[in-house]
């Protein structure tokens, strides 16, 4: 009896250990995180104030704020989903459901776009220049730079979405089929909200990448420091405009942490946003339980 | 339009379900010639010709993979979606072959409701489990919306349980419920014929005798077709039986006829093995 006990005693170490590092794994991710925004709270944190997100930077950033940057980086952002979300939602629908699996068809987007997701930002920044801001005459503007991020976002945008419709039950379309419900009706009031959760992850991916992005605006959407007057203006973003600051600017270290806290919290906020949405979407519309 | 409207007002739910009238004067409503059925080349369904009476219950009886649900989806041509299939043969509803190209398949399938295994409500909520597939048949004035979904809901005995709770989540509901929602859901677009694949067996016994009654109750109104491996259930409820069986790894119709007929006195000797439980 005594023997069996403490056999027994040996799967029950194990499981209190493998917990403890799954434990302390996670603390470690949780942690990195925690590090890196305490250490831009530290350096950036004093600099920050309400001027400093309302006025446009002076003697190349190193006085001033970012006002004219946020703008930028907002209206590359606006423009870059405008062009992206309706093609990338479109394709992903098409694929998912109008296309067969197996189809030449669909095997050969869906490579492309596998590779269009591995190619390196700064080969999307030379094809933009050469496309859109040259060939296309779009000279560097936000609107050359948000289409060259819409390129970007696609592959992203595209397979998250897909992703999404696919989860969605194959009971569900049988279902609406079977009540003389066209494929289309089927998609817009049934697949889409179902699949809702996955689109808006989709998209918060999509805008976090884009919102850090600097290789592929560093040669279209340029980086005049300048509020930008129309779209056609060259614009800085906000990645850029950390870049440039600690790379190239003596003594604009201070203002490239405010900057980068700036970035984070902004993305820390889109990220709750989309999140509150997509559930809200999910409580109203698509009720599980 | 103005005729479904009329359909919608000669009313056959102005109160509780009624069985229907026998079918003691058959007349085919579907009418399957030589159907035969293959799944990526491989032959699920075999030379099937057979008729359903209009107002009656055909059960579909035999083991598991003799193509009783192909045959389900190939009458409201759900076939249509799974790729790779291919539907040769004919079948007339009210005389027409809906394998023309020309035949209106939304309009078909709304002629022809259908209920699967397990149910399916949509992840909505109840109230929009029904007005949605309305909605979509252009029924969608409020009053008229309003007055259906009463219906059906009393129809299938639902009404009284969920009245007050029409905006929750229609998979809040419990197995059983959650079938008849489907059931009234098909019934709500007035259909003629109604398809069943196994509609009670992922219910539990309680569940499954309620709906069972609800089926008898919908006979004479509608033509019910109704796949199942409860061969007693088939027994109580069915007006005529189809026992199919897989030959040479196709499925066939072995034989076609009477409720009573099929059970009591098969002229088929696997027919015989199979309701008596000898084989299958």
């Amino acid at each position: 009896m005594l023997e069996v006990t403490t056999i027994n005693k040996w799967p029950h170490y194990r499981d209190r250990f493998v917990q403890l590092v799954i434990y302390l794994l996670v603390f470690l991710v949780s942690a990195v995180f925690a590090w890196i925004l305490f250490d831009l709270a530290r350096g950036g944190l004093t600099h920050l104030s309400w001027e400093f997100l309302i006025e446009s930077p002076r003697d190349a950033g190193r006085a001033g704020g970012i006002g004219s940057v946020l703008v930028s980086t907002l209206l590359i952002l606006l423009v870059a989903l405008t062009a992206a979300l309706p093609l990338a939602w479109t394709t992903a629908a098409l694929l998912a459901e109008y296309v067969p699996t197996t189809s030449q068809f669909g095997v050969t987007v869906r490579f492309s776009l596998q590779v269009l997701a591995g190619v390196p930002s700064i080969v999307f920044g030379l094809f933009g220049n050469a496309f859109f801001s040259v060939y296309l005459g779009l000279g560097f503007s936000i609107l050359s730079g948000g289409l060259t991020l819409a390129c970007m976002l696609l592959p992203i945008l595209v397979s998250t979405a897909e992703a999404g419709l696919r989860a969605v039950p194959q009971s569900y379309r049988l279902s609406a089929a079977a009540l003389g419900m066209s494929r289309t009706a089927t998609l817009f009031h049934l697949l889409l909200p179902v699949a809702a959760p996955t689109l808006a992850a989709g998209l918060l991916l999509g805008i976090g990448r884009a919102i850090a992005e600097t290789a592929a605006l560093l040669f279209t959407s340029g980086y005049v420091d300048r509020m930008p007057g129309s779209l056609l203006d060259s614009g800085r973003a906000l990645a850029l405009h950390i870049f440039d600051l600690s790379m190239n600017v003596p003594g604009g270290d201070t203002p490239a942490y405010a900057s980068a806290l700036v970035l984070v919290v902004l993305l820390l906020c889109i990220n709750m946003l989309a999140m509150k949405l997509a559930y809200g979407l999910q409580r109203r519309k698509i009720m599980t339980t | 339009m103005n005729q479904t409207d009329n359909n919608r007002e000669n009313p056959f739910t102005l109160g509780p379900l009624q069985m229907g009238p026998a079918c003691c004067d058959p007349q085919p409503v579907i009418q399957v010639e030589n159907l035969s059925l293959q799944y990526d080349g491989k032959t699920a369904l075999d030379n099937v010709t057979l008729d359903i009476y209009r107002g009656c219950i055909t059960a579909l009886i035999g083991p598991s993979g003799c193509g009783k649900t192909s045959f389900l989806s190939a009458i409201n041509r759900l076939t249509d979606l799974i790729p790779e299939c291919k539907v040769q043969g004919c079948i007339r509803v009210d005389g027409r072959n809906i394998y023309e190209p020309t035949h209106n398949v939304q309009a078909l399938r709304r002629q022809i409701g259908m209920v699967f295994q397990k149910p399916t409500p949509f992840p909505l909520s109840i109230r929009r489990n029904i007005t949605l597939p309305l909605r979509e048949h252009g029924i969608t004035q409020r009053t008229q919306v309003e007055t259906i979904t009463e219906q059906v809901l009393s129809d299938v005995g639902l009404w009284d349980e969920v009245c007050d709770r029409l905006d929750t989540a229609a998979l809040s509901l419990s197995g059983g419920q959650q079938q008849r929602l489907c059931i009234a859901r098909a019934l709500a677009l007035n259909p003629q014929i109604l398809l069943m694949d196994e509609p009670c067996s992922a219910l539990d016994p309680i569940a499954s005798g309620v709906v069972e009654d609800l089926i008898c109750r919908l006979r004479g109104r509608y033509t019910i077709v109704i796949v199942t491996h409860n061969l007693a259930q088939a027994r109580r409820i069915a007006n005529y039986a189809a026992f199919f069986w897989v030959k040479e790894r196709a499925g066939q119709l072995v034989e076609f006829g009477r409720c009573q007929h099929i059970f009591e006195s098969p002229t088929h000797e696997l027919t015989a093995a199979y309701v008596n439980g000898a084989r299958g």
